[in-house]
C-alpha cells in the first residue's frame, strides 16, 4: 500500500449549523478578498515598519549594531529612562490602586466627574503635557522665581522628565484597574472584614491578589508610554547629552545627526519593549480566560 | 407590612447600598463598611491635583495674563491658521482611512479564522506599545524616495515622506487600533440570528451587510474615529520625523508649540496651547456623549 495515493475522503462532514447560518455568511470570495484587505493593511502600516527598524539596525552587522548600543551615551539613555519609568510607574500603580477602590467601592457626589478627570491626561496633546510643566516650573513660570531662590531644578532637567512622564502615564493603571476592580466585587473583602482583618490585610491579601491580572497589564502598558514617551519628555527635557537624555530622546538625536544605523539601533531596544509589552497582553489575556474571576454582584 | 418599614427602610437592601443598617448614611454618599474611604479618596483627589489638574491649571493662569491683542497675535497668524489646517485635515483623513480599514480588520479578525489571525490581532496594538519616535522614523525610512514602499510610489511620482500625506499616515499609524477595538466588541455581541432574520426574509447578503450591519457599526465607528482623530490632533513624536517640519507647509500645531516655546515666545506658545486643549475638551465631550448614548443603547 505504500506510495498508494490515500483515497479520498467522500463523506461530507454535515455543517453543525444551522441553514440560515449559513445562508447569512461570506462568500468564499468574499471572505478571500476582505482577509487580505485586513492583512495587507496590517502588514503595510503595522509589521513593514517593525521589520525595517530591525533590518536598518542591523544594516552594518552585528559588530556597530552592539557598539551603538555600548557607546556612553546610549547607556546614559537607558539609565535615565529605567529611572523615569521606575519613579512614574509605582506612583501611578499606587494612586491606580487607591482610585479604582475609591470609585468601584463607594458612593459619593463627584464621581463621574473624577472618573473623566482621571482619563484628562489621554486626550491632551504630550506637547502640552511638557509644555504646563514649563509654564508653571520654568525660570519664567508661576513658580520659576520661587525656585531659583532656592535653587531647585526641575525643568530642563531629571525631575521634570519624571513629573511629565508621570502626566502622560497617569491614567493607565488606573483605568486598566478599575473595570477589574467593578467586575470582581466586594464579597471576599467584607468577609475578611468580619473575620476581623485589618483594612491593609485585607487590601494587600485579599484584594491585590484578586485583581492582579489587571494590576499587572496596567503596569506593563503604563511603563510601555513611560519608556517610549516622546513630546511630552522633548519639552521638558532640555536636550543636555549624557544628562536629560532619555532613550527616544537619543533616537532623534542620532537620527537628526544622520547616524541611521546607531538611530534604528537605540529604536531596536524601545521596539523590543514594546513586543514584549504585546506579549505580556496576550500572555494576561490567557491567564485571564484561564481562571475566571468570580463575578460580584 | 408595617414590619418592613422599620429602621432599616425597605425589604433587605443590599450591603454598601443606601438603607442597609451597616451603611453609613450621609447625603450622596454609601461608603459600605469597608474601610478606606477617606484614605483612598484624600490620596486620588491630592494625587489628580498635584500630577494633573495644578499643572492644567497654570495652564489657564498664564492665559488669562495675555492680552487680547498678543493672545489674537498668536492664535490668528498665518503661520497659525495654515497649522489648524493641515493638523485638522491630515486628522480627518486619517480618521477616515482608519474607520474604512478598521471596520474590515475588526470584521475579518471576529468573523473568520485563518492561519496567523493571532498575529494579525496582536500587530492591531503595536501603535499602542510602540514608541512614537520610533514609529516616526521607521515610517520615514519606508515612505522616503530611496525606501523600500516609497522608491516604488516615487515612480509615480507620488511623495509621501516630507509632504503633507507623511503626516497624514503618521496619524494614520498612532490612530489605527482606535477603529478595530471599539468596533470589536459590538461585533462579538451581533446576534447572527439577526442576520438570519434578514435572510430569510429575502434579503441579499449585501442587503443585509448595508441595511443590517453597517448601522449597528456606526456608532461604534465613529466613536472610534473620534478618538483616533483626537489622537491625531495631539500627535508629535511621530510626525516631526516625517513630515520635514516646513512652516506654512508641514507643521503641524503641536511642532509650532514646541517652535515658539525654543524662541521663548511663552505667550504665543500659551494661546496656541489654549486653542488645542479646548478642541481635545470639546472632543472628549463629544466622545463621552457617544459613548454613554451607545452604553443606554446596549443596556436597553
Amino acid at each position: 500500500m505504500a506510495g498508494a495515493a490515500p483515497r479520498r475522503n467522500r463523506t461530507v462532514v454535515p455543517d453543525p449549523r444551522p441553514p440560515l447560518a449559513r445562508a447569512g455568511a461570506d462568500s468564499r470570495f468574499t471572505r478571500t478578498v476582505l482577509t487580505l484587505i485586513a492583512c495587507g493593511f496590517l502588514g503595510l502600516f503595522v509589521a513593514l515598519p517593525i521589520v525595517s527598524v530591525f533590518t536598518e539596525a542591523l544594516h552594518d552587522g552585528l559588530g556597530p549594531y552592539f557598539e551603538a548600543i555600548k557607546t556612553p551615551d546610549s547607556v546614559a539613555a537607558l539609565k535615565l529612562t529605567l529611572l523615569t519609568a521606575g519613579v512614574s510607574v509605582p506612583l501611578n500603580l499606587i494612586f491606580g490602586v487607591a482610585a479604582s477602590w475609591l470609585i468601584a467601592r463607594y458612593r459619593f457626589p463627584g464621581k463621574s466627574a473624577l472618573t473623566t478627570l482621571i482619563d484628562l491626561p489621554f486626550s491632551v496633546s504630550p506637547v502640552i503635557s511638557g509644555l504646563v510643566f514649563v509654564l508653571l516650573l520654568g525660570a519664567r513660570g508661576l513658580l520659576g522665581p520661587w525656585l531659583e531662590e532656592h535653587d531647585i531644578h526641575i525643568v530642563f532637567a531629571v525631575p521634570g522628565i519624571i513629573l511629565a512622564t508621570t502626566f502622560v502615564t497617569f491614567p493607565f493603571v488606573a483605568r486598566e484597574v478599575l473595570p477589574v476592580m467593578q467586575e470582581v466585587g466586594a464579597d471576599e473583602e467584607e468577609a475578611a472584614l468580619t473575620l476581623g482583618a485589618s483594612g491593609w490585610q485585607i487590601l494587600f491579601r485579599v484584594t491585590i491578589p484578586k485583581i492582579r491580572w489587571g494590576l499587572l497589564y496596567g503596569v506593563v502598558l503604563c511603563n510601555a508610554r513611560a519608556m517610549g514617551e516622546f513630546g511630552a519628555v522633548s519639552v521638558v527635557s532640555g536636550h543636555i547629552r549624557g544628562q536629560t537624555n532619555t532613550l527616544p530622546l537619543h533616537v532623534e538625536i542620532l537620527y537628526n545627526e544622520y547616524n541611521m544605523a546607531a538611530a534604528f539601533a537605540v529604536a531596536s531596544l524601545l521596539t523590543l519593549l514594546a513586543l514584549a509589552t504585546l506579549g505580556a497582553k496576550k500572555l494576561v489575556e490567557a491567564r485571564q480566560h484561564a481562571e475566571p474571576v468570580t463575578r460580584g454582584h | 407590612m408595617a414590619a418592613v418599614t422599620s429602621a432599616s427602610g425597605g425589604a433587605a437592601p443590599a450591603r454598601g447600598r443606601p438603607g442597609h443598617p451597616l451603611a453609613r448614611r450621609r447625603r450622596g454618599f454609601a461608603t459600605g463598611i469597608l474601610p478606606g474611604f477617606g484614605l483612598s479618596l484624600g490620596y486620588t483627589v491630592a494625587y489628580l491635583s498635584l500630577i494633573v489638574l495644578i499643572p492644567l491649571g497654570g495652564l489657564a493662569v498664564k492665559s488669562a495674563g495675555l492680552t487680547a491683542g498678543e493672545f489674537l497675535a498668536a492664535v490668528a497668524s498665518p503661520r497659525a491658521l495654515a497649522a489648524y489646517r493641515l493638523t485638522f485635515l491630515a486628522a480627518l483623513a486619517a480618521g477616515v482611512a482608519n474607520v474604512v480599514f478598521g471596520i474590515i480588520v475588526a470584521w475579518v479578525l471576529v468573523r473568520y479564522r485563518f492561519p496567523g489571525r493571532a498575529v494579525f490581532d496582536a500587530l492591531v496594538d503595536l501603535p499602542f506599545a510602540l514608541p512614537t519616535a520610533v514609529a516616526g522614523i521607521a515610517l520615514t525610512a519606508l515612505y522616503a524616495d530611496n525606501g523600500w514602499v516609497g522608491r516604488w510610489l516615487a515612480k509615480v511620482d507620488i511623495h509621501v515622506a516630507y509632504s503633507p500625506a507623511g503626516v497624514s499616515l503618521a496619524m494614520l499609524f498612532v490612530g489605527l487600533p482606535f477603529v478595530v477595538r471599539t468596533v470589536e466588541p459590538i461585533l462579538l455581541d451581533l446576534d447572527p440570528q439577526v442576520e438570519e432574520a434578514a435572510a430569510t426574509l429575502g434579503a441579499s447578503r449585501r442587503q443585509t451587510m448595508a441595511r443590517v450591519i453597517l448601522p449597528v457599526l456606526l456608532p461604534p465607528a465613529l466613536t472610534g474615529f473620534a478618538l483616533a482623530f483626537a489622537r491625531g490632533l495631539g500627535e508629535y513624536g511621530s510626525i516631526v520625523f516625517i513630515s520635514g517640519n516646513m512652516p506654512m507647509k508641514t507643521e503641524i500645531v503641536p511642532l509650532l508649540i514646541v517652535t515658539k516655546l525654543e524662541q521663548y515666545d511663552y505667550a504665543g506658545a500659551t494661546a496656541i496651547a489654549l486653542v488645542m486643549l479646548l478642541a481635545s475638551f470639546g472632543l472628549l465631550f463629544l466622545i463621552n456623549t457617544l459613548q454613554a448614548f451607545l452604553n443606554r443603547r446596549g443596556a436597553r
